[in-house]
């Protein structure tokens, strides 16, 4: 463990294994600093937001946390594991995180349920009949188990994205990220896709959700981050941060997407 | 001024659905709607007409006219000046009638002329379950099996090579799954192929002789020389089809490796391949491969062809199948990877199926062009259809003959030909009902 999570453990700040732990990373595109000097620790069961304007950063930081960008410097882990180039930790931590994307990367060649089973079977091993279980569960859950042996080109936008945080569940992650889950969807598809985030944060998964919805951050967060040029610039609980933001870069952002 | 009566322009209760308008339909509705439907229209149906009818006119007497019976072309002339024809109003087809054979097989010994056809029943019976897809998948396991059948029946010797080329696979299979247990899957892969490439070096002969001492299991050899015709064709075309289509994959994957010695590994390779001509890799096979291998293995010149077209068509196909791997979004990789399946799995159950489907047409569009480059062959002394037929013109019956056999050819190769094409199209409407 490193020096500042050692003394955020013996503060009592934190819980001895955090989810996520994120020291001194800096991640860089080319030449680009793309993130400075991050360093962000989230607990098991806490549910944080992620916001910021466009480029800030926030994908390619919560990209980081299962591997799908590398960095260069600092450390991250998730669960105790380091994640480095070593391709067997990498798959580990990954199947342990699961990932929601904003334009919900469903397999348009297989079936919803196909979709479902993918993962768990060869991943984990699990037999085909227990996969399929599990994944009308799931299914049953974001309210979508009479859409199984549909394609997914053959769903609406918000059921698709809903299938996509299925497909993730089947793998019963310790973590869930979502990384604008809703910006992609027409505004009466937002909805059902928040209500089922919701769902998920009340039954105490962690999370970690690049959002701007409001909502959202106020009923199900339990932290808000902002971010801004590659760095986190403000971090509160959501009412604060929402109703008394401290940094003028946040109030300039909070007044664009509130539209006041 | 006053509105006398308000057009209803909002509808005040919901309309029940109505049947769509019964189409009109019938021939001549058909031929006035798309043969002349305009002036321009007019003026290109008739003239695609008129040429139908002079082809038609030409070729129907010759055809019609045509001598089935005949030893020689000379004899086939006299019979039509019988009927008062003169020589090139009736075609002699007799030629085909009296050398199919030769055509079909070359000099392939006429008592064994059931196995290349029993070749060909299993070759597409093999490859029924890999086409059709509602066929049980426990036929794949014939589909293994069956091209090694191929090669025993159609160059006979001993069962023992194509065994223990079954048993050279199976060996790198299983020196795979041990090493993996330590290596990563890339370098097991990797070890697993050295493996089986030093028994099939060192042990592949020996252990041939041995079980053949042991256990004799052979059937009359036939030599490569006496190959010919279109089963020729069929063999050295089919083999590398199905051979070129696995190889071409990999290529694709390790040009786009991330692993900078197999991607220009990869990328020579294919560059190298595709910038030379056909041809000048057929000579190569035919005078240089023997030097690359190991001193005292004297290979076949049949083998050394499929061999190179093979590696020729792997080349093409690799860049085909990297068209349809750089159109998949980014996406498709992103999520089989935050799932946690590895590259392998990713690339089998994502990656592949997708890219190859995008594929599809120009794959098949490939394998047609690389099936016809096999009348190559005739330039290293090979008999394929058109060698034969150069050589069935070289007899004193023939002498002179020409559109007759090369009709036949031209069928023979149009009907293959227009068999993967059909297939192609089938597979195509089928995947794109399957999904969106
Ligand atoms: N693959 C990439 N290559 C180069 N630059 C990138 C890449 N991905 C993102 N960037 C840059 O990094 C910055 C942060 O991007 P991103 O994390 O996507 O922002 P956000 O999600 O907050 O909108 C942007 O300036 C973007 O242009
Ligand atoms: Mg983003």
């Amino acid at each position: 463990m490193t020096d500042v999570s050692q003394v955020l453990v013996a503060s009592g700040a934190i819980d001895p294994q955090p989810s996520v732990e994120i020291v001194g990373m800096n991640k860089w595109y080319g030449n680009y600093h793309a993130l400075k000097d991050i360093d962000l620790v989230v607990a098991e069961g806490e549910r944080l937001v992620v916001c910021g304007p466009s480029g800030s950063g926030k994908s390619t930081m919560i990209r980081c946390i299962n591997g799908l960008e590398d960095y260069q410097e600092g450390s991250i882990h998730v669960d105790g594991t380091l994640l480095s180039s070593d391709v067997k930790d990498i798959d580990k931590v990954r199947s342990d995180v699961g990932m929601v994307f904003q334009h919900f990367n469903l397999f348009p060649h297989l079936s919803i349920l196909e979709n479902c089973v993918l993962a768990p079977t060869w991943v984990r091993k699990m037999p085909q009949k227990e996969a399929k279980d599990i994944a009308m569960h799931f299914l049953e859950r974001v309210k979508i188990p009479d859409q199984a042996h549909k394609y997914p080109g053959q769903l609406s936008g918000g059921q698709q994205q809903r299938v996509a945080i299925a497909r993730s569940l089947c793998m019963q992650p310790r973590i869930m990220l979502f990384d604008e889950p809703t910006s992609a969807l027409d505004p009466e598809m937002i909805k059902e896709v928040l209500d089922t985030m919701i769902t998920l944060a009340e039954d105490g998964m962690t999370m970690i959700c690049v959002t701007h919805e409001m909502g959202f951050a106020r009923q199900a967060a339990d932290r808000v981050i902002f971010m801004d040029a590659g760095q986190i610039i403000e971090e509160n609980a959501p009412d604060q941060f929402f109703d008394d933001p401290q940094s003028p870069r946040t109030k300039m952002f909070l007044n664009q997407i509130l539209g006041h | 001024m006053t509105v006398p009566n308000k057009p209803a322009f909002v509808r005040t209760e919901i309309l029940p659905a109505k049947a769509p308008p019964v189409r009109a339909t019938g021939i001549t509705l058909w031929v006035r709607k798309n043969l002349l439907s305009s002036w321009l229209n007019v003026i290109l149906t008739s003239l695609v007409l008129y040429a139908l009818i002079r082809i038609t006119y030409g070729l129907w007497p010759w055809l019609a006219n045509g001598v089935w019976e005949a030893d020689s072309l000379a004899h086939c002339r006299e019979i039509l000046a019988a009927s008062g024809l003169g020589p090139t109003d009736g075609a002699c087809f007799a030629v085909i009638n009296d050398r199919w054979h030769q055509l079909l097989f070359g000099f392939y010994p006429s008592e064994l002329y059931w196995r290349p056809i029993l070749a060909m029943i299993l070759f597409l019976g093999g490859l029924a379950p890999i086409l059709f897809f509602s066929l049980p998948r426990s036929l794949l396991t014939f589909s293994c099996l069956a091209p090694f059948a191929c090669f025993w029946l159609l160059w006979g010797g001993s069962a023992w090579v194509p065994l223990a080329a079954i048993g050279g696979l199976v060996i790198a299979g299983l020196a795979i799954r041990v090493l993996s247990k330590w290596l990563s899957s890339t370098l097991a892969v990797c070890g697993g192929i050295a493996i089986g490439l030093i028994f099939y070096l060192i042990g592949f002969s020996s252990f041939v002789s041995f079980a053949e001492g042991i256990f004799p299991l052979s059937i009359q050899q036939v030599a490569s020389r006496e190959f010919g015709g279109f089963m020729l064709a069929a063999t050295i075309g089919l083999s590398a089809i199905v051979l070129s289509l696995p190889l071409g994959i990999l290529l694709a994957l390790a040009r786009q490796s991330d692993l900078p010695l197999i991607k220009w590994c990869a990328i020579v390779f294919i560059e190298v391949v595709r910038g030379v001509p056909l041809i000048v890799w057929l000579f190569t096979a035919q005078l240089l491969l023997n030097y690359f291998l190991p001193p005292g293995t004297s290979f076949d010149l049949t083998l050394r062809v499929i061999i190179m077209v093979t590696l020729f068509a792997a080349a093409y196909i690799a860049e085909v199948i990297r068209g349809g791997l750089a159109a998949l979004p980014k996406g498709q990789y992103e999520g089989a990877d935050s799932l946690g399946l590895s590259y392998w799995q990713a690339t089998r159950m994502i990656i592949l199926p997708q890219a190859l489907k995008i594929s599809i047409p120009a794959i098949v569009n490939e394998f047609i062009g690389l099936f016809k480059d096999t009348t190559l062959v005739v330039f290293i002394g090979l008999l394929d259809p058109i060698g034969v037929a150069r050589a069935i013109q070289a007899t004193p019956e023939w002498n002179g003959i020409y559109w007759e056999l090369f009709t036949f050819i031209g069928l023979l190769f149009f009907v293959v030909c227009y068999a993967m094409a059909r297939y192609s199209l089938h597979l195509e409407n089928k995947l794109r009902r399957g999904h969106n």
